[in-house]
């Protein structure tokens, strides 16, 4: 069905839900959405190490989410909206088939008899 | 017109409602007889379902192709997990890229509103684990193709929706 479909085009248009998926990763997105940062100063509020903190932000980046200036050992990182588009472009996608298809289905359920024999 | 909504629960499934007119008998039968099913489970115009399998019981066989008689078209296959006439569908579906995607659960219920239909669809997306493994090993192990047959189908059906 096309609401497969878009799933599919969500997981193959974006990592941001995958990347979204994780509360470290969302109060990352919360903090760059304060002003960039570098990597150190990301790790402060969180009790795990930089290696961790540097695999979320590879998972960020990967999905569009941030982005990173190379700018010596201390690469800050940057909050990038557009990154967000891309569930925005599968959720209204997929609204729109399901509407397409629903409005199909009125005018099928319009010519049914009202009284039908079913079969089991 | 009877409006359509879809909402996110956490990241982990999809629900949509939406309520029609007629009652639960004739809506349930629309989602469960193939003649029925090809036409109205089409997508954007011009595509058609040439083929329609649905054996509505447990156990039963799902099968249904689509083509936009352009050369492009894919297709699914799913099993019928639950099917109680006129209350409650329970089946999993996967498309094929040729490569099966994983499964996905859909939950579709009929209720009496009124005169009419409330139908209430819970759609399950693939869990952190099946995306993560997709995400890391689909690039490297050649899911390009199928990926851009995906871009190819998303392309013509934005093309169809942003032309009407």
């Amino acid at each position: 069905m096309f609401m497969l479909y878009n799933i599919y085009i969500m997981i193959l248009a974006d990592a941001a839900f995958f990347a979204l998926a994780d509360s470290t990763r969302r109060a990352i997105l919360v903090r760059l959405a304060q002003g960039d940062a570098t990597v150190a100063e990301l790790k402060e509020p969180f009790a795990i190490s930089q290696p961790a903190v540097s695999r979320h932000l590879k998972v960020l980046e990967a999905a569009g989410l941030i982005s990173r200036r190379a700018q010596g050992a201390s690469r800050p990182c940057h909050l990038e909206a557009k990154g967000f588009e891309s569930i925005d472009r599968w959720l209204s996608t997929m609204r729109e088939t399901m509407e397409l298809n629903f409005t199909r289905l009125d005018n099928v359920l319009q010519q049914m008899p009202s009284t039908a024999p079913t079969s089991c | 017109m009877s409006k359509l909504t879809l909402t996110t629960e956490g990241d982990t499934h999809v629900v949509v409602t939406r309520r029609f007119s007629a009652p639960p008998e004739l809506v349930y039968r629309a989602h469960t007889e193939p003649a029925l099913l090809q036409q109205w489970l089409l997508g954007p115009e011009g595509w058609t379902m040439p083929v329609c399998i649905m054996e509505a019981r447990p156990g039963g066989r799902i099968r249904y192709e689509w083509s936009d008689g352009n050369g492009n078209g894919f297709h699914i296959t799913g099993e019928v997990l639950e099917a109680v006439t006129s209350t409650r569908l329970k089946h999993v579906e996967r498309m094929h890229l040729p490569d099966p995607t994983p499964d996905n659960h859909v939950e579709t219920q009929f209720a009496l509103d009124g005169e009419g239909t409330l139908m209430t669809m819970r759609m399950t997306l693939p869990d952190e684990e099946t995306r993560t493994m997709m995400l890391a090993t689909g690039m490297e192990h050649g899911m390009e193709a199928s990926y851009a047959r995906l871009e190819s189908l998303h392309h013509a059906m934005k093309v169809w929706i942003t032309q009407r």
